[in-house]
């Protein structure tokens, strides 16, 4: 009994090798040539580490505080002292912006890793088993997709009230759909494939077959629609932020800060303008390493 | 193709029920009688309890929402909790304009994304290639509020050529429209080159060439006609991001339209509203999807012969 849990490992482990052959190239080799094919992918990974490591570091990288108010000093324009300028409380926009990448970048990568692992799963189990659950799980998909994606996250922020929590599961359930749409084509490909007909003929069970052997297969492209669905996903949260739905303060994110900043839009424009910027910096970064991803991992989607 | 374009149709009556079962789903759902909520903490406990019966807010939830869907195709939409006016009228005073600013929107990035894209295309890697590209890519990464915004300061704040808010003349249109469609003009010009570059790569094209037609009439006739397809497809999607957007572009530019209503009805906490609006821009969504579909299969001789 216990040789025959042996073998069968082994057996699927050889089917599962066989499955990767042609993804020989190492997970880092791949980045090397993305990095020397594609230039600008390459720069947008360093600026993404860049944000990530700012807002890690934030209170290192600045003297002054994020929440205290220096009145003398409000709505003062950039300067030497204040790179980008000063808000209506006298804050430091520069230092409001790098506290304000944690939340941001935050909304862009929880939502978004949620919203995947929710996708994935529908899709997978849509893709694999077919009939009454695919239908059930493809209908529901379509009903999400249907709406415009704004208004989805305006009825959701409603029901679930208000909260960075709230913020992240609102995101994730406006933007499964897709994934799961992606995933579960993806699935039905790969079902037909030899290597996993040939792990059903020597009985390895449903859940090994799709989590050992068709998972796998769909990484690349999951990681690239990771890339793609993180630029998104901050959009989405800066504009339900902008109309005051959003992050509520003390918690600060770009898009709040844009929101702050509008009434003294015509005497002091930095104050929306600066964290604007910095949302389409992001989002322009995350695009061109998503396409570069896309590129190398996923060659069959390049074309399409 | 008549069987496709039925089928197609029951297709689209379904989700716009799955889509009115859901929102009315989760805007029940919110803890608390909404009722309560609305007339304060002081209000008398009979005046509260007479309203939600009144409202039919005590009946169980299946039963309310079949009322509200015969109540809905018959066009009552319910009272507003915070306006006080019917949701129809309100919707149908602002859905002209968030019409309007749509088709506007739309046009704009068309006409922009068509033309900058096949001029990319067929000027690979020239300087205007590399030029619209660049462009397209700031259009697709721009968040819709910083276009939005950035025009109002220089077009209206700054240079005074048109007007800074509202739609009382035409021109109050332009600034929104070019706003809301910057997003997809980036990515249209996207599509339409790479599109057009496969294209031009086609035997027919080559075709076209040995027979004698000259460099506009193989573009014109023969390559930006099947370009088109995927285009059509794409617009049919962005026409449901332009409604996203312009819940947005219209809090910016003051525009009394379908997705300021939205807002108002979150803040308002004011559910026939809210529920309303978002059932109505749905709708168009749907609507959309299924002429562009029909569209799409007028089109294409393939997808036709297949029906």
């Amino acid at each position: 009994m216990f040789r025959k849990k042996k073998k069968e490992k082994e057996q699927a482990q050889d089917i599962r090798l066989a499955s990767q052959i042609d993804e020989e190239e190492s997970f880092f080799s791949l980045m090397g040539r993305m990095a020397r094919e594609n230039k600008l992918a390459a720069a947008s990974a360093i600026l993404i580490l860049v944000f990530i490591l700012a807002a890690i570091f934030a209170p290192f990288l600045t003297r002054y505080s994020y929440s205290d108010m220096d009145l003398l000093h409000r709505l003062s324009p950039p300067s030497s002292g204040h790179l980008f300028g000063t808000d209506e409380g006298g804050r430091d926009i520069l230092t409001r912006l790098l506290y304000g990448a944690r939340i941001s970048l935050l909304v862009g990568v929880v939502p978004t890793l949620l919203s995947m692992v929710i996708g994935a799963l529908l899709g997978l189990a849509s893709g694999y088993a077919g009939g009454k659950i695919d239908a059930l799980i493809m209908r529901l998909a379509d009903i999400m997709l249907a709406f415009p994606s704004m208004l989805l996250a305006m009825v959701i922020m409603y029901m679930l009230g208000d909260g960075l929590i709230n913020v992240f599961l609102t995101l994730a359930l406006v933007n499964w759909a897709s994934v799961a749409r992606i995933v579960r084509s993806e699935t039905l490909q790969l079902k037909k494939k030899e290597y996993v007909e040939a792990a059903r003929v020597i009985g390895v069970s449903k859940a090994v077959i799709i989590f050992r052997h068709i998972l796998p297969n769909c990484l690349p492209t999951l990681i690239v629609l990771f890339t793609l669905n993180v630029p998104s996903a901050i959009l989405t949260e800066s504009s339900l932020s902008f109309l005051g739905l959003g992050i509520q303060p003390p918690d600060a994110s770009w898009g709040q800060m844009v929101n702050a900043g509008r009434q003294y839009f015509y005497n002091a424009p930095w104050l929306s303008l600066v964290p604007s910027a910095a949302i389409m910096l992001i989002v322009m970064a995350f695009n061109f390493l998503g396409d570069g991803l896309r590129d190398v991992l996923d060659p069959h989607q390049k074309k399409q | 193709m008549v069987r496709n374009i039925l089928s197609r149709l029951l297709q689209a009556v379904c989700v716009l029920l799955g889509v009115a079962l859901l929102i009315f789903i989760m805007l029940r759902i919110v803890p608390g009688n909404p009722i309560a909520t609305l007339m304060g903490e002081h209000a008398d406990r009979a005046v509260i309890e007479r309203m939600t019966a009144e409202l039919g807010l005590d009946q169980p939830i299946l039963r309310q929402f079949i009322r509200y869907l015969a109540d809905a195709l018959r066009g009552d939409f319910g009272t507003s909790y915070s306006l006080g006016k019917p949701v129809a009228a309100l919707m149908g005073a602002a859905f002209g304009n968030t019409l309007k600013l749509a088709v506007l929107a739309a046009l704009f990035a068309w006409i922009l994304g068509i033309t900058s894209g096949v001029i990319a295309a067929v000027r690979k890697n020239g300087l205007l290639d590399h030029l619209f590209m660049g462009a397209s890519l700031l259009g697709v990464s721009m968040p819709v509020f910083m276009v939005a915004m950035l025009l109002q300061y220089v077009f209206a704040y700054h240079l005074h050529w048109l007007p800074i808010a509202g739609v009382s003349s035409w021109k109050g249109f332009i600034l929104p429209a070019v706003a809301l469609g910057w997003n997809s003009a980036g990515s249209v010009a996207r599509l339409v080159r790479s599109t057009l570059l496969e294209i031009l790569e086609e035997d027919y094209i080559d075709t076209a060439r040995a027979k004698g037609r000259g460099q506009l009439g193989v573009l014109v006739l023969h390559a930006l006609r099947n370009a088109m397809l995927p285009v059509i497809t794409m617009m049919a999607v962005q026409f449901s991001s332009l409604l996203s957007g312009a819940v947005i572009t219209e809090s910016v530019f003051s525009i009394n339209g379908i997705g300021r209503l939205a807002v108002q009805g979150i803040s308002g906490r004011d559910i026939p509203l809210l529920q309303g609006t978002v059932l109505f821009s749905t709708l168009v969504v749907i609507l959309g999807n299924f002429l562009a579909d029909c569209l799409y299969s007028v089109l294409d001789p393939r997808v036709r012969k297949e029906g």
